[in-house]
């Protein structure tokens, strides 16, 4: 989906989002709750400029508009593939995002994430997967990598992979998959504006997403090895 | 993936260690031993997956000539293994075990 | 003298905690495998390539996570990532002093595709989670598997960041762009180059870690032990400044060819020397060219 027409069904009463090469930004009103909008668009790929004016409009938000909820709009193609990007530090600058997140959420910010066209690992992890709830809209793809390339890479047959991928939600691209692991918390149908005030309403500052994950079946192990370091009998 | 189990009679283990010890790490050619007290009058039960299909007696042979020489009992061994030669598997069931007794 | 580079995570914990103070959580006995490895046949680690627990590191009370490298190259899967992020949450549940992790990885493990993304990016969000509730996250490298894709991103996100020269750090690794972009974006056999692009050395002088040490146990410890009596400062303020200090080097260095030519602009114009010295005499010598944010007034 275009992002114009994923921010005008959000944001039926208008925006003033806009488009600053593959950056968006702008604010939009849900009900009597305005939203900053940061996001990404064109597939674009994630590289140290673009990370580092979402970090910028987090913490303007977080200066100028204390406490207004933060909606991460994502299309991106990954990370920025190039050594020049990697010279300067990219992983510095998707941690600055992402810590940036963090803070806004420490000043009671809630940060809402939506995949609206497609995610991939490193373009995604810094932003969406870093807020408090993520949703994803019926087209939209996430994945790691396709099972192709999976197949390439771990040198396992192709054949053997899709049958896999049938029943288990770990290996094949796909949001339904994320959210059967408890990553993305719905796909998003019908009224956006009306899942959006929802999804706001509920969402919190604590990750949930291995709970969810454990609960929908997708993701059996993770929440209770967390539970298991953390209630260990201490032997010291 | 193979799985293989060997039961040796071994020797009746006194006092009983206490502590497990594992060795080696499962990177390509290698393997980690784990080695854990099991009391089994005596008994050493041996428990490998190993990503070599095929090699059920070479394991069998590399095992019984390392409990000839090195008598232990009332242990349970796991392993996995990732493609290890037998001269890398006898190296580390000799420091798994070495260092298994010396905490004793 | 012991090296850091050639041990496995095992003796890189005994190496920098106190003596006999090691508490190992889900130890190799309680066998936490992959599920995932075994559907796909492949060979498992009995702590899934991880292992955790507490000790006392100069008589702190600390967490400490490390990565074996040799497993799988140190990547993330479904019950790797639940047991850093355990260790994280325990550690301000316990109060410790300071979180540890040796850091060794590839990144994301493609054999649990979507279960590693998002294991990765719990990490990350617990290494946050943590410094926002005031606990020290300190991170160290340097092995010979570094610390790419998105552990980078985790490493990135830590208090304090220790290094050797030989440590390499990363969100692609070169092999990665070479294989999409073609061997003139990024000659993955240039050793020297990807030494320049991803080292220790690099990574200090542009202030991307904080330490730069001696690739031996000792060294990393005591300078992990420093960081954690240093303890955690992360506010909005730290972070405006962060960013800053971001926009300057990208105004500063942002069509820069080759990381000689950065070093170059620091001050440092013989980037053959720069090579061969040894990490303390770098260090001395870095002082006021590194980039680094400035100081907030505590």
């Amino acid at each position: 989906m275009q992002w114009q027409q994923a921010a005008k069904a959000l944001f039926p009463q208008g925006h003033d989002i806009v488009e600053e090469g593959s950056l968006l930004r702008g604010s939009g009103p849900c009900g009597d709750v305005v939203f900053a909008v940061i996001g990404s668009t064109h597939h674009t790929e994630v590289g140290v400029e673009l990370a580092l004016d979402m970090a910028a409009e987090v913490l303007r938000t977080v200066r100028e508009h204390p406490g207004r909820p933060i909606l991460f709009l994502i299309d991106t193609e990954g990370q920025r593939l190039r050594r020049r990007d990697e010279l300067l530090g990219i992983n510095r600058y998707m941690a600055h995002l992402a810590k940036c997140v963090e803070i806004a959420r420490t000043h009671r910010h809630r940060v809402l994430g939506l995949v609206y066209d497609q995610a991939l690992s490193g373009g995604f992890i810094p932003n969406a997967m870093m807020a408090d709830l993520c949703a994803a809209l019926p087209d939209a793809q996430i994945r790691v990598m396709n099972l192709p390339a999976m197949a390439r890479v771990t040198r396992i047959p192709l054949e053997r992979l899709q049958v896999l991928a049938l029943d288990s939600p770990v290996f094949a691209p796909g949001a339904e998959n994320f959210v059967r692991m408890g990553a993305i918390d719905a796909i998003w149908e019908g009224d956006l504006a009306a899942r959006l005030g929802q999804a706001l309403a509920r969402a919190d500052p604590h990750d949930h997403r291995r709970e969810l994950g454990e609960a929908r079946g997708g993701r059996a192990l993770a929440a209770s090895i967390v539970r298991r370091v953390i209630d260990a009998a201490a032997s010291e | 993936m193979e799985h293989l189990s060997f039961h040796f009679d071994g020797v009746p283990s006194v006092p009983p260690a206490a502590k497990s010890v594992i060795v080696g790490v499962v990177a390509s050619g290698n393997l980690e031993v784990l080695v854990e007290p099991m009391p089994a009058e005596g008994a050493c039960n041996v428990e490998i997956d190993t990503a070599s299909q095929g090699f059920g007696p070479i394991w069998e042979a590399v095992l019984r000539d390392f409990f000839e020489r090195h008598p232990v009992g009332d242990v349970r061994i796991s392993i996995n293994d990732a493609g290890a030669t037998p001269a890398t598997v006898s190296l580390r069931l000799h420091q798994a075990i070495e260092s298994f007794t010396e905490r004793r | 003298m012991r090296t850091y580079y050639e041990a496995t995570a095992r003796k890189r914990i005994e190496g920098i905690v106190d003596a006999d103070t090691f508490r190992e959580l889900l130890p190799p006995t309680e066998r936490t495998v992959s599920p995932h490895l075994k559907v796909l046949d492949l060979p498992v680690a009995f702590d899934d390539g991880v292992i955790i627990g507490s000790a006392r590191l100069q008589g702190q009370r600390i967490l400490i996570g490390a990565q074996e490298g040799g497993f799988m190259g140190g990547a993330v899967g479904e019950v790797h990532g639940a047991k850093l992020v355990g260790v994280l949450e325990r550690a301000i549940r316990h109060r410790a002093d300071g979180v540890v992790l040796l850091l060794e990885s590839g990144g994301v493990r493609l054999q649990e595709a979507n279960a590693g993304l998002i294991a990765v990016s719990e990490v990350i969000r617990a290494i946050l989670a943590a410094r926002a509730a005031g606990m020290p996250v300190i991170g160290a490298i340097g092995g010979q598997y570094g610390c790419f894709g998105g552990m980078s991103i985790a490493a990135a996100c830590c208090t304090h960041l220790v290094m050797s020269e030989e440590g390499r750090l990363g969100l692609s690794g070169p092999e990665v762009i070479e294989t999409a972009r073609g061997v003139e974006e990024f000659d993955s056999r240039d050793r020297a180059l990807v030494w320049r692009t991803t080292g220790g050395k690099h990574r200090y002088l542009l202030g991307d870690c904080d330490a730069l040490v001696e690739d031996n146990l000792e060294a990393f410890r005591d300078a992990i032990a420093q960081a954690v009596r240093a303890g955690e400062r992360f506010s909005l303020e730290t972070v405006e400044r962060e960013h800053a200090m971001l926009e300057r080097r990208l105004e500063r260095f942002g069509t820069a060819p080759d990381a000689a030519d950065i070093w170059r602009m620091l001050g440092f114009p013989e980037a053959e020397r720069l090579q061969v010295l040894p990490a303390h005499e770098l260090v001395a010598l870095a002082g006021v060219h590194r980039t680094v944010p400035s100081p907030v007034e505590s």
